[in-house]
């Protein structure tokens, strides 16, 4: 017993110059948060003397203020609108394609799929000017419609190499089982495929989410409209408004970044999983 | 199961492997087509289309009238700006991958496969990688600003550190603009580089790094030859994706600099923006959208060929 304690005791110390270089690490990460959330309670004269510390009185005036603009509870309905349009439609068809390029066989197959990975080739930032000439050409600008098709476009690519190595992986009997019983091809997708696929189904729609949630060039480029605004282009406006106010900002950003933080923590291991088995194991 | 019987006598339907069923071409047609549409409109033709209004001098307003061959690519690469955007952008590709990545992977190392509480600790190093570009900015532009004491922090402890430092405003000096934005960077998405580098020693099975150690190899050696050999895949994508994203990177430039002071911190993208949406010159800001579609595509089909040929080539069977 003695023994283990004391060789467990070592493991920790052993462990002691790794805890203290994370720790730094963590707290050049949480600094400029904290100093935002922090700031948000203090009047502006007092975030730019004494950022770090406490507020003095806990002024509540600047998430009161952030909390009570309609154009920001219009601006995270906006963003939730795009969001949810783009996963819906980008899972949807991609799901479609990738069963076909994983379970059915046919000539140019190969072909079609690699037509559809020239979308990895290249982000989205690089067509973005093109895209505004063709979103007009469609009468889509101003539109949150023209954002959702646009932004579920560029995630078809990554989606649909995911989901093909996830279908793929699935054994064959399951299908003989689903036609033997009289299905067809959608209903083995539909009743099969894809509530086996609920790993990579969520870890593509939590990556397309925060892809989604971020976007800030394009809604700048096609939407005009103030009513249509998206959280990442309000917060660009509220920076360019308040520039003078830097606590009020804070309340602002602090307000905009807490509901991608709330997804980040329940769904962490899902947006991980996104990037690191999709992208290495697909 | 209780059809199979029925399926047995049902005449007219084929036996044999369950997929000849599926191998229908109005199935495959009718499965494909929402991907096929979205995608060649969306992604595709943009970029066909770019590069034939880019042989234009065109404000975007009127017909597409005015032929001017290759006089916008020409004028592109006399343009100074444009060059120090491309430069500026090979100088964020260089330190990413000489600076950002290897602190990445060493934090993973680092952190690894054994500490307790890791878990805790690659949840902090990620966050920023979630929090929007726009959000991000703020955050910075306001600890870079003069007047905020922890600029003064910044500037007195790089001043001790580097000798060569002189401190002054960080987004208002054009021989520092870009250095704060590579800064900020660095901050938003070495935890991304870092999350892939943690999935690949995951891969890693320990008993070849404890059997290295047990024929006499030291840590060092048995990082350099058996661990980073091991993680090679690993680090062909953390590079591959950190370059893509260097090329991409639009928003927090704009809002932290606006890619000033005097252009000190242009990008390709910001350049595209003013030099072609801002001021309504579409022919001229699709020249430059094509020349950016070619640099990614050609990098990205020279790396892949070279480096990552396993992992897109997809499984043959």
């Amino acid at each position: 017993m003695s023994v283990n304690s004391s060789g467990w005791l070592r493991k920790t110390l052993s462990h002691v110059p790794q805890y203290v270089i994370a720790i730094v690490v963590s707290i050049i990460i949480i600094y400029p948060i904290l100093i935002a959330v922090l700031g948000g309670f203090k009047t502006s004269g007092e975030l730019f003397n004494s950022p770090f510390s406490l507020p003095e009185d806990w002024v509540l005036d600047n998430y009161q203020h952030v909390l009570g603009l309609s154009s920001f509870w219009r601006q995270l309905f906006n963003s939730t609108v795009v969001m949810t349009g783009t996963v819906v439609l980008a899972t949807f068809s991609a799901s479609l394609a990738a069963f076909v390029f994983a379970r059915m066989s046919f000539r140019g197959r190969d072909a079609i799929f690699n037509v559809f990975m020239i979308g990895l080739l290249f982000p989205i930032m690089v067509a973005i000017l093109p895209l505004y000439i063709l979103m007009r050409q469609m009468e889509l600008l101003n539109n949150l419609l023209g954002l959702v098709l646009v932004e579920a476009a560029f995630q078809l690519s990554g989606m649909i190499l995911i989901l093909r190595g996830f279908f793929r992986s699935l054994p064959r009997e399951l299908e003989d089982a689903t036609y033997i019983d009289g299905g067809g091809a959608f209903t083995f997708l539909w009743y099969v495929l894809l509530p086996l696929s609920g790993p990579a189904l969520a870890a593509n729609a939590a990556l397309a989410m925060v892809f989604s949630w971020n976007m800030l060039f394009l809604p700048l480029l096609a939407l005009n409209d103030e009513i249509l605004y998206t959280l990442p282009l309000g917060t660009m406006q509220f920076f360019g408004q308040y520039m003078a106010n830097w606590a009020r900002l804070m309340a602002f950003i602090v307000l905009a970044m807490l509901p991608a933080v709330i997804f980040y923590l329940l769904a962490e291991r899902h947006i991980v999983s996104g990037l690191t088995g999709g992208a290495l194991k697909g | 199961m209780q059809n199979i019987s029925q399926y047995r006598t049902e005449p007219g339907k084929k036996r044999g492997r369950g997929s000849s069923y599926l191998n229908q071409p109005l199935v495959i047609i009718l499965f494909l087509l929402p991907a096929a549409i979205l995608f060649l409109t969306f992604v595709l033709f943009p970029i066909v289309q770019a590069a034939y209004i880019s042989l234009f001098k065109w404000n975007g307003l009127g017909p597409l009238e005015d032929f001017i061959g290759a006089k916008n690519f020409i004028r592109m690469f006399e343009h100074e700006p444009f060059r120090q955007a491309l430069t500026h952008v090979l100088v964020i590709i260089v330190l990413s991958v000489t600076v950002q990545l290897p602190l990445a992977l060493g934090l993973a190392i680092l952190i690894g496969r054994k500490l307790p509480g890791r878990a805790f600790f690659r949840t902090i190093f990620f966050l920023p990688y979630i929090i929007s570009e726009a959000i991000t900015a703020i955050l910075w532009s306001f600890i870079f600003n003069p007047r905020f004491a922890a600029s003064d922090v910044i500037n007195s402890l790089l001043d001790t550190l580097l000798p060569f430092f002189k401190p002054g405003p960080w987004l208002g000096d054009p021989s520092k603009a870009l250095s704060a934005i590579f800064i900020v960077l660095t901050w938003k998405y070495f935890g991304l580089h870092m999350i892939l580098y943690v999935a690949g020693l995951q891969d890693i099975p320990i008993e070849i790094e404890e059997a290295a150690s047990i024929d006499g190899a030291n840590s060092v050696q048995t990082l350099r030859f058996v661990t980073i050999p091991m993680l090679a895949r690993t680090i062909y994508l953390s590079i591959y994706m950190s370059v893509l994203g260097s090329i991409q990177q639009f928003d927090l430039v704009w809002l932290m600099t606006e890619g000033g002071p005097v252009n000190a911190s242009e990008v390709l993208t910001t350049y595209m923006y003013r030099h072609g949406f801002v001021s309504f010159r579409l022919g001229y800001g699709s020249s430059v959208a094509v020349v950016l579609f070619l640099i990614c595509l050609v990098f990205s089909l020279v790396y892949q060929g070279v480096f990552m040929r396993r992992e897109y080539a997809g499984r043959a069977d």
